[in-house]
């Protein structure tokens, strides 16, 4: 008997059927594609993209070079040269990110006590020779300048959870 | 000079034009239907597909013509030079010469043979050349595998095929491809009576133009792309065309053979006001819906499977139902007199 259901199954393509009314009923259905250059997903306040250097509301940098981020990142990709300033207080001379070399796992902001490395909602920095993923200070600085607005947003949302 | 004229140049020209007003809108019918594949699959798996090039994507066929047109031709060292070149030629010009006999209307057919069945299985069966020669000639292990397959299918499948249409000019009781439409003006369209054979028809055609689930000869994941891999720039395309033309054909065949070519539905007022091509192009778009519908529904099969389909299920059946048909025409005493 199960022979004859199983036979008889097969030879009126019945599954076959199914699944072609499956597909047809799916073509009807709303797109899920994201136009992506047009139209963009949600980003959450934590999102985890673009470096950048934040500095105090009256100008001054943030960063006092304690190098926290240095020794935690475990992709070695910050390297770190601090000097005294002028007038007696510690920054950094060189700041560098290896962006080839970050994974984006967000340490460093982390360990940072003065919220001056962040990691903004920025994912769109591709460039087209790998110099220029080889971030200074200057980049850095100039983007958290341009990012600044979204970050301290960011930083806001999230406070509640820290 | 004036005999000249009338014998030679003018029914030549006549002729040209016929060949050019159906190759033309052939060729972009084909860019149409690359472009509709897309765009159902898209819609069945929850994509947009093409949408960027032209309003709706429309002109992404052209883009991507013109695009193979303009890269270069490679030949792979060890390569059988002309029959590599031939082979790509062959599949196009193929796909294009059974058109010669498709009517689109009562009369409406280039060359209107009475042995036209006969023409279209002879150049369809041919069609497996090119991609034997194309899979030789490369001189390479996949498209050598990828032909394989493609001769060992199409032999296999044509077989059925042929029993299938032994069915429907036992019921028509000519050969000529505008006789078998008029046989259903009378009575009904065939897929009605011959169901089965319909179905075991649409789905020979499948494996006929190497088409899902059926498309062995080409399965990117097994042998990368068969036959075609070592093709670039018009080589490929004209692979690409042919392969699409034969579609498009399949599609007119089954139309012709089961759907009742160029006839309305019914034979009253809304119906037959539309001119018979319509209903012939609309029979034929609704059909390769059909082709792109079970591209995007089911798997590929096994190569044993599709062996076992071949030969254990369709061949045993459509001969079942040759014998039944011839019998049930002589005992009703139905056999069509011509």
């Amino acid at each position: 008997m199960a022979f004859l259901q199983n036979s008889l199954k097969s030879l009126l393509l019945l599954e076959i059927a199914q699944g072609m009314a499956l597909t047809f009923s799916y073509m009807f259905r709303k797109r899920v594609t994201v136009n992506y250059p047009y139209e963009k997903g949600p980003l959450s306040p934590r999102f985890r993209g673009e470096h950048a250097l934040r500095r105090y509301p009256n100008g001054e940098e943030r960063c006092i070079a304690c190098k926290l981020c240095e020794a935690v990142c475990p992709a070695l990709a910050i390297t770190i040269e601090a000097e005294a300033r002028d007038d007696g207080s510690r920054r950094t001379t060189r700041y560098d990110i290896d962006m080839t070399k970050c994974i984006y796992c967000g340490l460093c902001q982390e360990a940072c006590p003065v919220d001056a490395i962040v990691e903004g909602p920025n994912f769109e920095f591709a460039t087209e020779s790998r110099e220029e993923l080889y971030y200074d200070k200057a980049k850095l600085l100039a983007n958290g300048e341009r990012w600044e607005r979204e970050i301290a947003a960011n930083i806001t949302a999230d406070a509640p959870y820290r | 000079m004036a005999e000249f004229w009338s014998v030679y140049l003018l029914p030549g020209i006549i002729i040209l034009a016929q060949i050019l007003a159906i190759v033309v809108p052939l060729l972009v019918a084909v860019a149409m239907l690359t472009y509709a594949e897309r765009k159902v699959m898209g819609a069945m798996h929850l994509r947009m597909g093409p949408n960027v090039v032209g309003p709706f994507g429309l002109l992404q066929p052209f883009a991507d013509g013109a695009k193979l047109f303009f890269k270069e031709t490679v030949f792979p060292t060890r390569a059988n030079k002309v029959v590599f070149v031939v082979a790509p030629m062959l599949t196009f010009l193929l796909s294009l010469v059974a058109w010669a006999v498709i009517p689109f209307d009562d009369g409406m057919v280039v060359a209107d043979i009475n042995v036209g069945i006969l023409y279209l299985f002879a150049i369809s069966s041919l069609g497996v050349y090119g991609i034997v020669m194309a899979g030789w000639a490369s001189n390479s292990k996949y498209p050598f595998l990828g032909a394989l397959r493609s001769a060992a299918q199409m032999v296999s499948y044509e077989v059925s095929i042929g029993f299938v249409m032994i069915t429907v000019l036992l019921c028509v009781g000519s050969l000529n491809v505008s006789d078998v439409v008029r046989a259903q003006a009378e009575g009904v369209w065939f897929f009605i009576p011959l169901f089965p054979m319909f179905i075991i028809f649409f789905v020979s055609t499948l494996a006929e133009t190497n088409r899902h689930p059926f498309d062995l000869p080409e399965a990117e994941a097994e042998i990368v792309a068969g036959y075609q891999v070592e093709y670039s720039s018009m080589t490929f395309a004209l692979f690409f065309l042919g392969e699409y033309a034969n579609m498009i054909l399949m599609s007119g065949l089954t139309t012709i053979l089961f759907l009742g070519g160029w006839l309305p539905p019914l034979d009253i007022a809304p119906f037959n006001w539309i001119p018979g091509p319509l209903w012939f192009f609309a029979k034929m778009l609704a059909l390769l819906f059909v082709f792109i519908w079970v591209r995007a529904t089911l798997p590929r099969y096994r190569y044993d499977q599709l062996m076992r389909l071949g030969w254990k299920v369709f061949l045993p059946f459509s001969l079942f139902w040759v014998a039944l048909t011839a019998g049930v025409l002589v005992a009703f005493d139905l056999v069509p007199q011509t």
